[in-house]
């Protein structure tokens, strides 16, 4: 039981570590719905890995990746306003995720862990998924980190002065889609988004400086993760929501306290 | 004739099967001072973007001279309230930026003072002061400076145009601007370039200025100073306490754009 717990602590604070600082940069650059809708289409990822039989986590970041491409292409042609777009892509991926792992008679999948995530069920496998991807998002995010905030405060500015405006873009959705893959199995797909946005917007109200407000995301987010794991254990509720319950009350914290004014 | 810094061939612009440029032809110098000026919807800001390579000509060519340092000036600047940035830190964004250089950028427009607060508390003066600051940063030999006075007062406008002329001045870098009123610009400005879609007229102000095609979009001779001009150089309507009325923007007949 103890070994249990120790894991699913292992593996929510590396997932709340790597989410939280990520997040900052979805909500500098106002992109949780996008986040969202990659989330949704992971589930499509976890039924063609099992379809394929190839790793689930792999399958997850391509097509993360793919669906990223295909947004951005779609976003150019200005068909349709990007809103709508997300939405139509979100939740038909979903659906058809869930049509896909309905065809799967053959394995059987816990769709409710995929769905709202289960910290209790981490293998050791995980883990290394965990750590090793969460790893090099950290690392790409701290040697990046200057174009990707130059891009995200003003890309025309950042294009005329020679940063690779399009490659950092780029950049930034592969960070998102491997945050994706490796926080499924903590949050599941339809909470994932949370993990990025609550902690980094709760960051906000405490920080002056943009590494301030990443770092304290990344720390907001272990809390939540120990408290939610804490509140599963002690009244048995579901461990994935519990988490984001406890970030959502951190967010509620930190914006009702009467602290002075930072910023 | 000093170094030529960069130079648009024959540009022309579609956009559906709406002309947004239509054969334009300028090039640009070291040490002078070129305005662009231009009813709303004439194309001024496309062109510049177009040099800076944020917008692909449909025809035509772009030449940019080897050693063209361009250091741009957006028209306005958007940071998401979320993100806390102060200005140093807004600055520090320049690619390959020495940090000792952003205190004396500062200095020299004027606004030392502010190198901890946050961005978005700026005043509009400061704002446009910080944008020139960031564009120097980047050790230009030319400046492309889009309304650079845009949402200054009066005061501030003269004293932010003394400062581009003074800037051009020390760094002898060549200057591209777009301004809504020629009237101000006027004493430090070489050459004028008055486009709608097309190149109207350039030339020394005195002789836009006198030009028929300049007369026919910017009213009247004579009446250059008065309300008529003043009324057409803006994109929103005053009512009559002053207050910006938000329903879009008055046209003359010369302005011949489609929503």
């Amino acid at each position: 039981m103890l070994e249990l717990l120790m894991r699913a602590l292992m593996g929510g604070l590396g997932v709340a570590a790597v989410a939280g600082p990520l997040g900052a940069f979805v909500v500098w650059r106002r992109m949780a719905y996008f986040g969202d809708t990659l989330a949704h289409s992971a589930l499509l990822g976890v039924a063609l890995g099992f379809l394929f039989d190839i790793n689930l986590n792999l399958a997850i970041i391509a097509l993360c990746i793919g669906l990223a491409l295909v947004l951005v292409t779609l976003q150019k042609k200005h068909i349709i306003a990007t809103d709508t777009l997300l939405g139509i892509l979100a939740h038909s991926a979903l659906s058809l995720g869930m049509v896909a792992v309905s065809f799967l008679d053959h394995v059987r999948i816990d769709l409710m862990a995929y769905l709202f995530g289960d910290l209790l069920a981490i293998g050791q496998g995980d883990l290394y998924w965990i750590f090793g991807g969460g790893a090099l998002v950290l690392l790409l995010l701290v040697v990046f980190w200057k174009p990707l905030l130059a891009v995200t405060v003003n890309e025309e500015l950042a294009k005329v002065e020679g940063y690779p405006v399009e490659a950092i873009r780029l950049l930034l959705m592969l960070l998102v889609a491997l945050v994706i893959a490796v926080a499924m199995k903590i949050v599941g797909v339809l909470l994932i988004t949370s993990l990025m946005i609550i902690p980094a917007a709760t960051s906000r109200r405490l920080s002056r400086t943009p590494v301030q407000m990443a770092c304290l995301a990344g720390v907001i987010g272990c809390l939540s993760v120990c408290g939610g794991l804490w509140a599963s254990y002690q009244w048995d509720t579901p461990t994935g929501p519990s988490v984001v319950v406890c970030a959502a009350m951190l967010f509620l914290m930190a914006y009702t306290w009467p602290f002075r004014k930072t910023a | 004739m000093s170094t030529r810094l960069a130079e648009l061939k024959d540009i022309s612009i579609q956009f559906g099967d709406r002309p947004l440029l239509e054969h334009i032809n300028m090039s640009l110098h070291q040490g002078e001072i070129v305005t662009l000026i231009g009813p709303n919807g004439s194309g001024k800001s496309t062109l510049i973007r177009t040099l800076l390579g944020l917008q692909s000509p449909t025809t035509g060519d772009v030449i940019r001279h080897a050693t063209l340092r361009i250091g741009y000036m957006p028209q306005k600047l958007h940071i998401d309230p979320t993100l806390p940035l102060t200005v140093r830190h807004f600055l520090g964004l320049v690619r390959g930026v020495d940090k000792r250089d952003i205190r004396p950028a500062l200095e020299k427009v004027g606004i030392p003072h502010l190198e901890q607060a946050q961005v978005q508390v700026l005043s509009g003066g400061e704002t446009q002061r910080l944008l020139l600051a960031r564009a120097l940063l980047n050790k230009p030999n030319l400046l492309v400076l889009d309304e650079p006075v845009q949402g200054v007062d009066v005061n501030g406008q003269v004293e932010l145009y003394h400062l581009i002329a003074s800037i051009r001045d020390e760094l002898n870098c060549g200057v591209l601007m777009i301004s809504h009123d020629l009237h101000l610009v006027m004493a430090q400005t070489d050459t004028v370039v008055c486009i709608n879609q097309h190149v109207c007229c350039s030339g020394s102000p005195q002789h836009v200025k006198g030009h028929p095609a300049y007369q026919a979009l910017f009213g009247v001779p004579g009446a250059e100073d008065s309300i008529a001009i003043y009324a057409h150089s803006h994109d929103h309507v005053h009512d009559d306490s002053g207050e910006v009325v938000e329903e879009g923007h008055v046209h003359s007949a010369s302005c011949q754009h489609h929503h």
